[in-house]
């Protein structure tokens, strides 16, 4: 068996409520006692014990309901968020959260968003600036690389954003729905290119909706339900039961 | 994972990113910090020497010194609560040493100044006066002191201002308290005798005072250099540990 990229050791993460304390100072000071004593037991538990790795190259799918703690896994993953037990252990460069609405500046152009994304991930503005034209050319963006991000739609930020994400030579690649807004003919494009870094030898982790996606691409899946691990095995027995429940 | 070449990159991608976002055009920007305090100058001017008739030779001189350096430190500090805010989408999806935006904000607050310095000689050569060689120690001096100060205050109140969003109202409050317990606007000479000590307990006011006299007089005392450093360096230590205790819970707030 090939050596582990992602290690989750019986992660459990849980957000403190903090709207109490971004209702403001007054509000807060007022309430002192109150506040205090709200923040010592007001915690929503986002994930519990969650215990899995994935291996080097593997493709990894995550299913589950709605807020069932699939996006606060990729973020653990992607380092942006920070466990509340447990360990998360991740070798490698994480590609950034794609989800819809990207993680782009909406004031600056396609360029120039790429150019952001390429150096937040660690590159240096030569490698970005080599990659520059394939990125452009896959994401078929056109005249509209040159204009503000907020002038996108939802479908041409997805395109970007995958884009982006599928040529700066991410190790470990994580993908939150993204493919549910682009049109049919770019689905199948972003699949192709999942499937070549696939061969390439590049760790995916995917969560979606599609089941057929999940069959088509992933070699193991987690099931999460109620912020635990409900189930974890080969794509065709968690789709087979997760569609069944 | 991230080399020297790759934090040299983000910050000079995020301080145009910046300078874009604020200005939409880097003309602009340069006009708009031009613009203010030349406007607070001419406030000033009509009130102090106009109507209240303030004893000072070259009050517009005088003013234009003082007033230039503080709209760096005022800008800059005015806009940090907004400093991580701004940049949510970011932060969420990408994890990346986060200190380094509020870096690049006040980064652009200083190439801002020392596009404006043209001006502060422009309005020197009209009153006679010129740019002494003194400057060529002082000026980097004094813009490094200034840049770890603000530097500092900017990541504390940007990383606190996420958990307690009413920060960004007493921001404003503060730096114009502390704009008038300054000598900006007044020479640290009038104050009153048993104040004048307390001038020592602003932050501020050694560096401001250092600023016009090295346009001014083009000297530097170095006792004054001594303290605002040692102030400057503490702001960046007591800020720098806020947001190391605070940074890792940025993405859950925002």
């Amino acid at each position: 068996m090939s050596e582990s990229v992602i290690i989750f050791d019986h992660v459990g993460k849980s957000y403190p409520l903090y709207h109490h304390i971004t209702g403001g100072i007054k509000n807060y000071l007022f309430h002192l006692p109150k506040a205090l004593s709200h923040m010592g037991n007001t915690h929503f538990e986002a994930l519990r014990d969650i215990y899995f790795e994935v291996y080097r190259g593997e493709s990894f799918g995550i299913v589950g309901k709605n807020g069932a703690g699939k996006s606060t896994t990729l973020g653990l993953i992607a380092g942006v968020l920070k466990p509340s037990e447990g360990k998360v252990i991740v070798k490698g460069r994480v590609s950034p959260l794609l989800e819809l609405g990207a993680g782009f500046h909406p004031e600056l152009t396609g360029r120039e968003n790429i150019m952001l994304n390429g150096v937040l991930l660690g590159l240096t503005r030569k490698e970005v600036l080599k990659k520059m034209d394939g990125i452009i050319e896959f994401s078929e963006l056109g005249e509209f690389i040159n204009q503000p991000i907020r002038t996108y739609s939802s479908g041409m930020l997805a395109r970007l954003g995958f884009s982006v994400v599928a040529f700066l030579d991410t190790e470990i690649f994580l993908i939150d729905e993204i493919l549910a807004v682009g049109d049919m003919e770019f689905q199948k494009k972003c699949i192709d290119k999942m499937m070549r870094f696939k061969k390439n030898g590049v760790t995916m982790v995917f969560v979606s909706h599609s089941m057929t996606d999940i069959l088509g691409i992933c070699d193991r899946v987690m099931w999460i339900e109620n912020h635990r691990v409900r189930m974890l095995g080969e794509p065709e027995k968690i789709v087979d039961c997760y569609s069944k429940s | 994972m991230r080399d020297f070449e790759n934090y040299k990159d983000l910050l000079l991608v995020l301080t145009q990113k910046e300078m874009k976002v604020r200005y939409k055009s880097n003309f602009l920007g340069y006009i708009w910090s031009i613009g203010h305090p030349l406007a607070f100058a001419f406030v000033f001017f009509i009130a102090f020497k106009v109507v209240m008739k303030i004893q000072i030779e070259g009050y517009v001189l005088f003013l234009i010194a003082g007033l230039f350096p503080w709209q760096w430190f005022s800008n800059s500090v005015n806009a940090s609560p907004m400093v991580f805010l701004g940049n949510a989408s970011i932060i969420k999806k990408v994890n990346f040493p986060r200190n380094i935006i509020p870096l690049a904000t006040i980064l652009n607050d200083l190439i801002h100044f020392v596009l404006s310095i043209p001006v502060i000689v422009l309005f020197m050569l009209i009153y006679h006066k010129s740019p002494s060689f003194s400057w060529l120690y002082g000026l980097p001096l004094l813009l490094g002191i200034q840049f770890l100060m603000t530097y500092g205050i900017s990541l504390m109140i940007s990383s606190i201002n996420l958990f307690f969003r009413d920060l960004e109202r007493l921001t404003g409050i503060f730096t114009t308290l502390l704009f008038y317990f300054t000598p900006v606007i007044y020479p640290e000479t009038m104050i009153p005798e048993k104040y004048k000590h307390l001038i020592n307990l602003n932050p501020l006011a050694l560096l401001m005072m250092s600023w016009r006299n090295l346009f001014l007089k083009g000297v530097l005392e170095p006792a004054f250099l001594i303290i605002a450093f040692a102030y400057s360096l503490a702001a960046l230590l007591l800020g720098y540990q806020v947001y190391r205790k605070l940074s890792w819970k940025f993405a859950e707030v925002l």
